[in-house]
């Protein structure tokens, strides 16, 4: 897996981006860069966080997702829909108006995400009393989480539980009830309706999978719009009742935060938001704190609720979740239907092994990485450690790691121009060119145009 | 390839500083990360000490494709006892630092499980010299 070229649903449009590198400040992988102008990504350090999505000014930064009409491509057309999808719509927006939505958009089949999670729990917390040398356990749940581990903390992979995470399962569910039913699989398009971009990624390159269940991704806010727009307009006198199986209070919750932690038994934190995650298993890897059981880790603050392609504040997404979980899933236990598909789901439930993909190499051999090293050290040393990001670098250590990798030139930097500029060993030309590579041309003389 | 880091005696916030330094380090060199791991480990646990016990010190790691040679030195009070010292649960970590999670006796029983080779060398009312080698294995 090591080897694979992983899929990326972050991509940056070169014609919108205008250059401003508030993306490459952010990112917490460091793999964004300045040339000509334009953002680029190192794509085998982007762990598809979506925090250069946020941060883009311009909205040059976009996810990849497939186009809409594509599931009339199918006659059984089914919404894979998480639950943090109901929780974006004011409290008089009732379940069954959104589901009517959904379907007169052209769904013929709804699921909820969620519905795996009653199985998964139980299996969670059986798999961490069979493996209590690999504490503490890292939940499969957030694929931004699993390949930030393998990217920048890769003796953590070990330590992820090896089981499919809801959505999966769910998938699977859904397929076979149809196709139990004795529809033609072919004629079942499965459209994952996501709150982020490491969702999209995880299923067009699944890690720990060879493929996925899942026919296409369709964006979160995508079929927001087009849902509220229909609920907005709809003046039915009667509308359709829907008869939908409700979550239990345990799947409801299960994606937002302490949502795993809180059934896991022992020492279970919860950890969200990128950088506290990034902080935290700085801790874990030095064996610094010890003695825990089980981590909930999500990219996003306030876990999906705070995904970056929901429409509604993530605070709101959260309480909304909770209060409907107290008021409507009184006694429910386990969410109905999927139950009878207990065993065939259990069977399928591991996945395979996930490997380290180490992002922070400066080579594969030692010796050479040693050279590298102590070159990009040299470098350092020259530099002015402002980390003012006007080489198209994050910082003065990246920067110098770019040099010493061979990417980027010391002249880059705007400290070095002005001193080779008063050493003479550098014309004002060369130096404006030097800016221009990096900026682009239409960033100079702008006052005069 | 040589790193040093300063250990200041006392404070706990920043042990472990020297630890990730020297982790981003291997990490870069592309060393195999379970053998990071061990060699983290150990390092942590040596630099809790010298924040815990000494009057500060310093750390040495030396890294070449073969192995990593780290040193660490504090002027302190010494190791009256060593054998004593190395067995697992004996601990003469104050109340105070006991309460801050550390000073649970393991540290030097945790360094050479560890390790593949740990010298002790102390010297009551003058200082400990830990020297810990974790060999790498041929690429």
């Amino acid at each position: 897996m090591d080897s694979k070229h992983f899929h990326h649903a972050l991509k940056i449009s070169s014609e919108i981006c205008m250059g401003c590198s508030h993306c490459m400040s952010v990112c917490p992988t460091e793999a964004i860069r300045v040339r000509n102008g334009k953002a680029i990504l190192y794509e085998n350090r982007c762990v598809d966080c979506g925090e250069c999505f946020k941060a883009c000014p311009v909205s040059a930064i976009y996810i990849d997702q497939d186009d809409f009409v594509r599931i009339q491509a199918y006659n059984y057309r089914i919404a894979l829909v998480p639950a943090v999808f109901f929780g974006q719509f004011p409290e008089e927006v009732t379940h069954n108006q959104i589901y009517n939505a959904i379907l007169a958009n052209g769904f013929t089949h709804i699921y909820e995400v969620e519905m795996g999670v009653d199985l998964l729990v139980d299996e969670v917390k059986a798999y961490a009393k069979s493996h209590p040398e690999k504490k503490p356990l890292i939940s499969s749940f957030c694929p931004a989480i699993i390949r930030l581990v393998q990217v920048k903390f890769p003796a953590l992979t070990e330590n992820i539980i090896l089981l499919k995470p809801p959505l999966d399962i769910t998938a699977l569910y859904c397929r076979k009830e149809l196709t139990d039913k004795g529809v033609n699989p072919a004629e079942i398009g499965v459209f994952y309706i996501t709150p982020c971009a490491a969702k999209i990624a995880a299923i067009k390159s699944p890690v720990g999978e060879d493929y996925s269940m899942i026919t296409g991704v369709i964006n979160m806010d995508t079929l927001y719009n087009k849902v509220y727009k229909f609920i907005r307009n709809d003046r039915s006198l009667n509308p359709k009742q829907n008869s939908y199986r409700p979550l239990s209070k345990t799947a409801l919750e299960w994606t937002l935060t302490r949502g795993e932690a809180s059934h896991v038994p022992g020492r279970s934190l919860a950890i969200d938001e990128i950088h506290n995650v990034i902080e935290f298993l700085e801790k874990i890897e030095n064996d610094e704190i010890g003695d825990i059981d089980f981590l909930e880790l999500r990219a996003c603050d306030e876990s999906c609720a705070g995904g970056v392609l929901l429409s509604a504040n993530r605070f709101l997404v959260a309480e909304r979740l909770r209060a409907y979980s107290k008021a409507e899933t009184k006694g429910l236990n386990k969410t109905e239907g999927i139950l009878a598909y207990k065993e065939y789901l259990l069977r399928r439930m591991n996945i395979q092994s996930i490997n380290p993909r180490s992002m922070m190499k400066l080579d594969e051999n030692m010796e050479i990485a040693m050279r590298k090293m102590e070159k990009s050290g040299r470098m350092l040393q020259c530099l002015p450690l402002t980390d003012c990001g006007a080489c198209g670098a994050p910082n003065c250590q990246a920067f110098a790691n770019d040099i010493a990798l061979g990417e980027a030139d010391i002249r880059q930097c705007i400290f070095i121009q002005k001193n080779r500029e008063q050493t003479g060993e550098l014309s004002p030309d060369e130096s404006l060119e030097m800016l221009k590579s990096i900026w682009g041309n239409d960033k100079f003389f702008s006052n005069s145009k | 390839m040589q790193f040093e880091y300063s250990i200041e005696a006392g404070n706990f916030t920043k042990a472990g500083d020297a630890s990730s330094s020297f982790k981003k380090i291997l990490k870069q060199l592309n060393v195999d990360p379970q053998i990071i791991k061990r060699i983290v480990v150990s390092l942590y646990e040596g630099e809790v000490n010298i924040v815990a016990h000494a009057n500060g010190g310093k750390v040495i790691c030396e890294v070449d494709p073969s192995r990593v040679y780290i040193q660490l030195i504090d002027k302190g009070p010494g190791i009256p006892d060593i054998p004593k010292a190395m067995q697992a649960g004996y601990s003469t970590a104050s109340a105070k630092v006991r309460e801050m999670g550390f000073g649970a006796g393991m540290g030097l029983q945790n360094i050479k499980n560890n390790a593949d080779e740990l010298i002790i060398n102390s010297e009551v009312g003058v200082g400990t010299k830990l020297e810990i080698i974790v060999n790498l294995p041929h690429s």
